[in-house]
């Protein structure tokens, strides 16, 4: 009972982290209909970006800031300089494009930092205070849970309760109506991408120092968990991919914990192909669909 | 007919898709405060002339002038600050977002919209404010689309096809509308409609394409009036 | 699609051509080149040689797919490490290459197979989430094994050597080509016939494939089967030519490179798959060359990373049909800018 209370627990830390990176795929898919492959490597260059600064600086704060903002620069200019100009006819061209992007990324990483894993430092330890006897959260996963908290209550606030959110909203689903009313269609996309991309490094901040270390390839196993969360949540669900999110950690947790480490890659593959094969649209989508066929 | 200074002066205008030309040489001019109606039948680049106005289609040459500005050179998304609205054909409700939503987005632009307005004009929308759009009536599609338009404030009001789909006693309701905003407000209107009876009742001018060309021009009432031109392009 | 609207464009305009010229000649003709080149290049060219016909086995495989089904695999990198790995253990029990090639390409076959029937009701993102999750999944599955993949070291592959009268690169050559040459007749053929119009129907317009009678979802999963068997034929030759087999080997970035190749070649043309096969081997060589030189090690590997997803990015947005469509994709894009232009976009 108490290994099963401490796998839940770190496993709804690690789902933390998927959410966030899933909500990061969501968001883009309902901007622009893209699954961004490339954001696995996007997040790994800010946090690399991070890891630099914090090293020059000694600050791990000012490094998680670099790499935030960093995430907004590189997602705003993966959306200016490279996705626009793709011919989004099929949906392949996006995918194959967003891929490039990964073996761009990583190369360059590679070059410049080398392919060895790097030590990645974390703000808070990561030993588990004991309740009643049972380790169960360290504070490394409070800042985890508060962080992640914080990024989707600031997003929902910013979809429901802002212009900036409503043009947002208006742009991804009807692009020329919006224009007619005045809404800078383009600069909606650019935005969403780059918080998009923000949200992204975020999750590479948090997950990174508990893995192996800081690596060119990092997020790849990173990046099919969470797109098995946002599957499983639905892609166009926010919400959904938080839930998915969650799910998919403590799912990994308990396989790592009653299995073994080295069956878990295998578990994520196992539900991606049942959710891909039951229910493909995702679990949280159904009136969302609808809605679009009436 | 007035002889002031024209709102929107159409000159030459050209446009089309692709290799096809749709419009050919339409020249044609709104006054402040005059609601024109363009009339004529399926395909004659009714639709195609307001999406060129409103810059959703570049004109290949001729001019457009609104208010004395060269409006070839102005972006989509700037045209409702210059006071020019666009319902477009199919209403235009972004059906994923609320009644509230809708209309909040028509006034953006301009800071803190003013929606009890539109609220007090259109009641049905009132009472459905946190609706979703796909959840309204043809009608209430109409009246949000038209009222998002005016919560922006427009001084021309370029609107396709609003009668479409919908009961005539609503389309009655609807030009009523419109002739009393145009006398309040001296909003202009250029209004598209295959439904000639109607169109005809509130404009003052009527102007009938075919095949991309300005087949004719003249005063509503004229136009209602003359047999031969009714029969040959309007067919009733 | 404009991929695939430019490629029903190009295989109208390339059959009659095609029907001219025998495949059978071609084979011969590359045949005896192969054979003149080994006799004349040095080994390490000559290895380099073998390399290409080992990637154009994959390359020629997933052309099919990707550009005359429309389907994309980015797993087909894990689709090799399976038929590595078979061959592997198959030569440290019995040591007989032959039958030992001919099981790596059944045993591919089957998990294309199961991986198959799932792409088959799978479209765009999904689709290729999915095959990214396998390439990303598959190679870890040597630790979960380790007792029979030996985890992150990997296999030996046990081979007999081969006459004395040839040189080993030699004779890797000619296996590596034997069985690309064979690879590629049997897929000229395969797609000329009732399947290949089969496979371009589908990717064309799936509900007019199915109006007219093909089975859509046979029709994709016996070409994601007929892929996954090339890619485990390639994973064979590859375990041949390195003599060992390990989880390494096959990184995601492998199955990104393939995916590369044949899009830089062109989808849907088997001389498109022979482009893709080259740059595979000469990139990383040309960027090994550039690393030595600059004296950076950190340079070798990832100059030929950056280079290929700079080439992947730039054809995308240049020339979506790849390099063998150039001409034809230009005057396309020209028109379909003007009509973007008028359209308002």
């Amino acid at each position: 009972m108490d290994r099963f209370l401490f796998l839940t627990f770190d496993g709804l830390s690690r789902g933390a982290v998927y959410a966030a990176f899933a909500l990061a795929l969501v968001l883009i898919w309902r901007a622009a209909r893209i699954v961004n492959f490339a954001q696995g490597a996007m997040a790994v260059a800010t946090v690399y970006a991070g890891y630099s600064v914090t090293n020059a600086t000694g600050s791990y704060w000012l490094g998680f800031v670099v790499a935030i903002v960093g995430g907004l620069v590189l997602g705003a200019a993966v959306e200016r300089v490279v996705m626009r100009f793709v011919d989004h006819s099929s949906p392949l061209n996006g995918v194959v494009v967003a891929l490039g992007l990964v073996l761009i990324i990583q190369g360059v990483l590679g070059m410049i930092y080398g392919n060895e894993f790097l030590p990645a430092p974390t703000a808070f330890s990561r030993d588990a205070f004991e309740v009643g006897g049972v380790a169960l959260l360290s504070r490394y996963d409070i800042f985890v849970f508060a962080s992640v908290g914080a990024v989707v209550v600031l997003l929902t606030l910013l979809f429901t309760r802002t212009p900036t959110g409503l043009r947002m909203r208006a742009a991804a689903f009807a692009p020329d109506v919006s224009r007619l009313l005045g809404v800078p269609v383009g600069g909606m996309l650019t935005l969403g991408w780059a918080l998009a991309a923000a949200v992204g490094s975020l999750a590479g901040l948090l997950v990174i120092p508990t893995e192996l270390g800081l690596h060119p390839t990092a997020m790849d196993v990173v990046f099919i968990s969470a797109f098995t969360a946002a599957v499983l949540g639905g892609l166009d669900s926010p919400i959904g991919a938080v839930i998915g999110g969650l799910v998919v950690g403590l799912l990994l947790s308990y396989v790592s914990g009653y299995l073994g480490a080295t069956v878990a890659p295998m578990a994520v593959l196992i539900l991606l192909v049942v959710v891909l094969l039951g229910r493909p649209d995702g679990l949280f989508t159904r009136a969302r669909t609808k809605a679009r066929a009436a | 007919m007035t002889t002031s200074e024209p709102l929107l002066d159409v000159a030459g205008l050209n446009a089309g898709y692709g290799a096809a030309p749709v419009l050919r040489d339409v020249s044609l001019s709104v006054q402040a405060g005059q609601i024109v109606a363009v009339l004529g039948a399926n395909g004659a680049g009714k639709t195609t002339l307001l999406r060129t106005l409103s810059g959703l289609l570049p004109a290949t040459s001729g001019s457009i002038t609104f208010d004395g500005i060269d409006l070839r050179h102005v972006k989509v998304e700037r045209m409702v600050r210059h006071g020019i609205a666009h319902v477009p054909e199919g209403r235009g409700v972004v059906t994923e977002l609320t009644v509230e939503e809708n209309l909040r987005l028509g006034g953006l632009w301009r800071g803190k919209p003013k929606l009890d307005d539109v609220y007090e004009l259109f009641p049905p929308l009132a009472q459905r404010k946190s609706h979703l759009g796909h959840q309204l009536s043809g009608g209430e599609r109409q009246m949000l689309a038209i009222g998002r338009a005016l919560v922006a404030q427009p001084r021309l009001l370029l609107l396709d096809e609003p009668s479409l789909g919908l009961a005539p006693k609503v389309t009655a309701q609807i030009m009523a509308l419109l002739r009393d905003l145009r006398d309040r407000t001296g909003l202009a209107v250029l209004l598209v409609e295959q439904n000639v009876r109607s169109a005809l009742s509130v404009a003052d001018v009527g102007i009938v394409l075919a095949l991309g060309r300005i087949a004719t021009k003249d005063t509503a009432s004229e136009l209602a009036g003359n047999d031969d031109l009714r029969h040959a392009y309007l067919g009733f | 699609m404009t991929i695939v609207r430019d490629r029903v464009a190009t295989t109208l305009h390339a059959l009659p051509g095609k029907r001219r010229i025998n495949p059978i000649l071609v084979v011969v003709v590359a045949g005896a080149i192969i054979v003149a080149l080994t006799y004349t290049l040095p080994a390490f060219r000559t290895y380099q040689l073998a390399t290409v016909g080992a990637y154009f086995c994959v390359t020629a495989g997933l052309t099919v797919l990707t550009g005359l089904n429309g389907q994309l695999s980015l797993g087909h990198g894990a689709l090799m490490a399976t038929g590595a790995y078979t061959l592997a253990l198959w030569q440290n029990k019995f040591n007989m290459l032959i039958p030992g090639v001919i099981v790596a390409i059944l045993v591919t076959t089957a998990v294309g197979a199961i991986i198959g029937l799932a792409a088959a009701r799978l479209r765009g993102p999904y689709l290729a989430g999915l095959t990214l999750a396998v390439a990303v999944v598959v190679p870890s599955i040597s630790s979960t094994f380790d007792g029979t993949f030996n985890s992150d070291q990997g296999l030996p592959v046990a081979l007999n050597p081969p006459p004395e009268s040839i040189l080993v690169e030699q004779w890797q050559a000619w296996v590596c080509w034997i069985a690309a040459l064979v690879t590629v007749l049997a897929l000229a053929y395969l797609t000329r016939g009732r399947f290949g119009r089969d496979m371009r129907a589908v990717r064309d317009d799936e509900t007019a494939a199915k109006l007219a009678g093909i089975s859509v979802a046979r029709t994709q999963v016996l070409a994601f089967v007929v892929s996954a068997a090339c890619a485990g034929l390639g994973g064979a030759l590859f375990a041949v030519l390195s003599q060992s087999v390990s989880p390494g080997a096959f990184p995601l970035t492998l199955s990104l490179f393939l995916l590369m190749a044949i899009v830089i070649g062109g989808l849907g043309r088997l001389v498109g798959a022979l482009i893709g096969a080259l740059l595979l081997v000469a990139l990383p060589a040309i960027a090994q060359e550039i690393g030595q030189s600059a004296g950076s090690q950190r340079l070798e590997g990832n100059l030929a990373l950056t280079f290929f997803g700079v080439v992947l990015v730039v054809v995308m947005i240049a020339a979506p049909g790849g390099l063998t469509s150039i001409r034809l994709r230009r005057t396309k894009t020209t028109r379909t800018r003007n009509e973007l232009k008028q359209k308002g976009r």
